[in-house]
């Protein structure tokens, strides 16, 4: 480490107490640069989930905000502690949240698969390209991922609305006489989300890939492995952490998707996060709502420990302690 | 070894940027049809850029998103600078393990969970020191950086270990202090990862929506909400206009970040020639 080898001093003052003095005018610079934004995270990430938790175990209550207190004082000396789990209660026995839960992760995890069907060949594509072509594909994977979310969605809608452009193209080759129903359809959210999350899959993947050694394909080749033998003995379970990194990178935040439900499945397709956003905005139950999000949590806490468990993996690897 | 991509791997590359591309050009082209209804042509026209002008709406929206995006993306590029530092630089502390995974989660954490989270927090703040007493452009701004800082902080990590130590190490052995070191060798070298970091934090708050229309308050609009409140409703022909215009704005911004990243590249592999030359 660069900041441990501190320059040799010799003359007047020994050796020890400049070390020593440097040393701590290095740890102090040290815990302000670690400090600020640890702070910052702790105070605006961390501590709301322990909010939502703690309204999670209120009683819904005409006032504002529209919840009961967990901590009540009486006269100011006597200490009352409400908890309630009647929200995670409610959520249980009503098949709308179970059947909610259950579809959103039926979606996202088909929506998944297919962009890692899509994603893998066209991350090897990329990988085998020549060094400008290489250059040229990546900043094209990249720049729809930076152009707006909600716009790349709304194309979509003009794409698969009743009259249009789909239908308005499949009409005028005479392939359908009627419309064919697209928008505000489960196939509709399919779509969308495999169109917006494509490049959160490709770009790990790619980044898997562009590390692979290309001399064990040789190998297996002049070992007389054919190209798909060598495909899934070699390749695809070496390239098992870009797929793992890449999919959860889809999964997760697909899970709790609003927008992609709201614009393109319309009424019809119910997922968790607009489930989520209704109880909040009409509903006005905050402790359902965030007994709601408490149990998405839950669901998607294991997935991002894998995802965090793979990043960190990576980034320790380099830095080489 | 047989570099080429083989056919099949061509064809899925080209019909995979097909379908990213497509929908994004139509929506483009649509925008200067002159109909009403979005799907039905009526002839080239550019009416809907003049509606989009001439609304107020827009251009308080756009001017709130612009705020809100400059001042997070400068403080997000501050936050996400220290946070790489610490996270690559600086080995084992306490808490390491937290500050990784408070750092990571933002990346895949479910938008909606984040927007609730901040809004009850910023509810039970009012409740408990009357700060901040109306949700809008702060409670907006903090909630970005918020996020944001976590994108910014895996750029700079990617840039400080591609970066390596080596020139670092070679200034504190000549005698420079550790903070001599940070400021005239690891900034400046830092400097375009910061720049990308900037612009990507930049992008992404002009971009957010379902964050943003969580913690914002009564009549701050950004221009997402904006968006979003007219498209719910269906096609709209000025909403087409604005799309393109927002394309072409954040296509010119990536494509100069990129050329910025790439001369960087560029130079330091020169660099990097020289030293072996004379080394």
């Amino acid at each position: 480490m660069s900041m441990e080898t501190l320059p040799k001093q010799s003359g007047l003052i020994p050796d020890g107490i400049v070390s020593r003095i440097l040393r701590q005018l290095q740890s102090g610079w040290r815990s302000i640069v670690i400090a600020v934004p640890f702070v910052w995270l702790f105070l605006f990430f961390l501590a709301p989930f322990f909010i939502v938790a703690k309204i999670s175990l209120a009683e819904l209550a005409i006032s504002s905000p529209p919840f009961s207190k967990m901590i009540e004082w009486t006269d100011g000396t006597i200490m009352t502690i409400r908890v309630v789990f009647d929200n995670f209660a409610y959520i249980f026995d009503d098949p709308l949240y179970a059947r909610t839960y259950i579809n959103s992760l039926k979606i996202s995890i088909i929506s998944t698969f297919f962009c890692l069907l899509i994603g893998y060949p066209m991350a090897y594509g990329i990988v085998r390209s020549g060094p400008v072509a290489k250059r040229l594909l990546l900043f094209s994977i990249i720049l729809p991922f930076w152009t707006s979310f909600l716009l790349r969605v709304y194309a979509w809608m003009g794409l698969l609305a009743d009259q249009g452009t789909i239908n308005g193209f499949l009409i005028s080759m005479g392939i359908i006489d009627e419309p064919i129903r697209m928008l505000y359809t489960e196939f509709a959210v399919y779509i969308g989300i495999v169109y917006t999350y494509l490049p959160f899959m490709i770009l790990p993947l790619y980044a898997n890939m562009e590390k692979l050694d290309a001399t064990l394909n040789e190998a297996a080749a002049d070992l007389g492995s054919g190209p798909i033998n060598t495909f899934f003995k070699i390749t695809l379970p070496l390239t098992m952490p870009g797929i793992i990194a890449g999919s959860l990178l889809v999964f997760i935040p697909a899970t709790g998707e609003y927008v992609i439900p709201d614009l393109l499945g319309g009424g019809n397709v119910q997922m968790i996060g607009r489930l989520l956003y209704n109880e909040f905005a009409r509903n006005i139950d905050w402790p359902v709502a965030c007994a709601v999000a408490i149990v998405l949590l839950m669901l998607l806490v294991l997935p991002m420990a894998i995802y965090q468990h793979y990043q960190g993996k990576a980034s320790e690897g380099v830095t080489g302690e | 070894m047989n570099n080429r991509r083989s056919r099949f791997l061509s064809i899925m590359l080209i019909s995979g940027l097909t379908f990213l591309y497509v929908p994004m050009i139509l929506l483009v082209i649509y925008s200067f049809n002159y109909s009403k209804l979005v799907p039905v042509w009526g002839g080239w026209s550019t009416r809907w850029y003049y509606v989009l002008f001439e609304s107020q709406d827009v251009w308080d929206a756009v001017s709130l998103s612009l705020k809100i995006a400059l001042i997070n993306a400068t403080f997000a590029t501050i936050l996400g600078t220290l946070a790489g530092l610490a996270m690559v630089r600086f080995g084992r502390f306490r808490g390491r393990t937290l500050f990784g995974g408070m750092l990571v989660a933002p990346l895949v954490m479910p938008e909606v969970i984040t927007g609730l989270s901040l809004l009850v927090f910023f509810i039970s703040f009012k409740q408990l020191i009357g700060w901040p007493a109306e949700r809008g452009f702060t409670t907006i701004t903090i909630a970005h950086i918020t996020f944001s800082l976590a994108y910014v902080t895996v750029i700079i990590q990617a840039r400080l270990t591609g970066m390596g130590q080596s020139l670092e190490e070679a200034a504190a052995d000549l005698g420079a202090k550790p903070f001599k070191v940070l400021t005239a060798i690891t900034l400046p070298r830092l400097a375009p990862g910061m720049v990308s970091g900037w612009l990507l934090a930049f992008t992404l708050s002009l971009d957010d929506l379902v964050i943003a229309s969580f913690v914002t308050g009564p009549g701050a609009n950004t221009l997402p909400i904006l968006i979003f409140s007219r498209i719910r409703l269906g096609l709209r022909p000025d909403i087409n206009a604005l799309a393109t215009i927002i394309i072409l704005f954040v296509a010119v911004c990536v494509a100069i970040a990129a050329l910025i990243m790439f001369r960087q590249q560029r130079r330091e592999e020169m660099d990097q020639q020289i030293a072996a030359r004379e080394g």
